[in-house]
């Protein structure tokens, strides 16, 4: 089989931050993904505050699968699209849990993305994708930095492609990521993830 | 977040295992994820590097115990979170209790500065009911506690807090709402007149190790057992479950749910998107 990312079949989970300008990356990825793609994906994108419904459904149009914003403590589910709710931070807990904060905002953000990478890392060790996208502040580029250090594969959008680089940039910065691809290359990766994934658990 | 520090499960075992013993409170079933966050932030806030130095200065310093308390609670909050449940609150909440009791008890549990209290006595003055009230505020954290008696809100704040106000109100009619008729600019305060907070006793209560001390019309505990791990959750509720009286309200987190607990059979849901339920057995 040809494979151009040589991707393992280790990863449990993938996480994806974006903010400004990756609406259109995210629908993108989200409608080719494989229907029964295995692993569970944590999303957290930059939303308005206080604007609580209207988000997953437009994220869901598009999506091969549905997209759910989980509730405090909601058992992780293989397969499963998940979404930071409006005004909460999202986090990973031990126990194959989500668990949801109104902590402080970081990076002047709830849902925070380094919130989610870093609780993710935390948990999911060398054993998660860390996907970050186009956006316009630093938010992230922490939690890239820690998914790196816990072995697990990072990826950043490329600046040349985002609409907003400033995200990208900052976690660039800060970590020396794996790998940085454009949309339609991440979407290949998640294929070839998604191949790798299902091989493993034969 | 600011330093690379791994905190380790066994690390903030040693942690909780030192508070129990030294101070009497249970963190052991606070939820790992926020928990270690907030134990990461109490070591960058006071430059301790790791999590020994930390547990040395609980050990040998008990005036810092409160202190950590504040910092490790958290105590974000705003004045009508979700307006969409305030509506629902005043339109057939509120009114259902007075209509069958002609008077209201409520609870806030885990108040922190008292933003949701404002909302409560503003929302229950406007219906006029504010003497047909009887409010207990309570919280873990004494220093929150004392700033939610003085009644005031951060200025940098109130715009937020408006918005929330005239989102739930606002479709309302008449003159155009803003909260500032209920309120004094003392330089970066907005200080509440204070007669709407003369049916409300402000307590300190801990949730986890307190016990249940009266029973209420209405519990309000929203976005506090996100703190909490499930096992927790269970226990808090079944407190919670018995502070109401039968027919009562409890209203949580709009990303809360009774669904996995326990105690949910005893509760029936009264609104489901803004998490109101309703106690239907004893």
């Amino acid at each position: 089989m040809f494979s151009k990312y040589k991707v393992s079949g280790k990863y449990k989970a993938v996480a994806i931050g974006g903010s400004a300008g990756s609406f259109q990356g995210i629908n993108k990825i989200l409608a080719e993904l494989p229907k029964d793609f295995p692993l569970p994906v944590f999303m957290c994108l930059h939303r308005l505050k206080h604007v609580r419904s209207g988000f997953t459904e437009a994220l869901s149009i598009k999506s091969s699968k549905p997209v759910i914003e989980p509730y405090d403590k909601e058992t992780i589910r293989r397969g499963q699209i998940y979404l930071a709710p409006a005004n909460y931070h999202m986090s990973i807990e031990l126990g194959n849990s989500i668990a949801l904060s109104t902590e402080e905002m970081e990076n002047n953000s709830r849902p925070a993305i380094d919130y989610t990478f870093e609780t993710a890392a935390y948990v999911f060790r060398d054993k998660l994708v860390g996907i970050l996208l186009s956006g316009a502040n630093k938010d992230g580029a922490y939690g890239m930095m820690r998914i790196k250090q816990k072995g697990g594969l990072t990826i950043v959008q490329d600046p040349e492609e985002s609409t907003i680089n400033a995200m990208p940039n900052a976690a660039l910065a800060q970590t020396k990521v794996d790998m940085i691809l454009k949309v339609d290359e991440i979407i290949e990766f998640l294929l070839e993830l998604d191949k790798a994934s299902k091989m493993a658990q034969l | 977040m600011s330093t690379e520090l791994d905190i380790e499960i066994t690390d903030i075992r040693r942690l909780t295992d030192l508070i129990k013993d030294k101070y009497g409170y249970d963190f052991k079933d606070y939820a790992m994820s926020s928990f270690r966050r907030r134990i990461k932030r109490v070591i960058d806030l006071y430059k301790f590097k790791t999590v020994d130095k930390l547990i040395q200065v609980l050990d040998t310093t008990p005036s810092f115990f409160e202190e950590f308390i504040s910092e490790i609670t958290v105590n974000v909050t705003e004045m009508f979170r979700d307006p969409t449940f305030w509506k629902v609150l005043k339109e057939q909440i509120i009114p259902n209790i007075i209509l069958n009791h002609d008077r209201i008890s409520i609870w806030h549990a885990g108040c922190s500065s008292g933003e949701e209290v404002l909302s409560m006595v503003i929302v229950l003055h406007e219906m006029g009911f504010l003497d047909k009230a009887k409010i207990i505020a309570t919280d873990i954290d004494t220093a929150i506690i004392n700033r939610a008696k003085t009644a005031s809100v951060s200025l940098k704040n109130m715009e937020l807090n408006n918005r929330n106000y005239i989102a739930a109100f606002g479709s309302e009619g008449g003159a155009a709402l803003n909260l500032k008729k209920y309120f004094r600019d003392i330089g970066q305060e907005c200080v509440f007149e204070k007669s709407l907070l003369q049916n409300v006793t402000y307590r300190k209560h801990d949730l986890v190790q307190g016990a249940v001390f009266s029973k209420f019309d209405l519990v309000l505990c929203r976005n506090v057992m996100i703190y909490f791990n499930q096992t927790l959750q269970n226990e808090v509720l079944t407190k919670l479950h018995e502070s109401m009286f039968k027919y009562g309200y409890l209203a949580i987190g709009s990303k809360e749910s009774l669904i996995w607990c326990d105690i949910a059979s005893k509760f029936i849901v009264v609104n489901n998107e803004e998490k109101i339920y309703k106690k239907i057995k004893d």
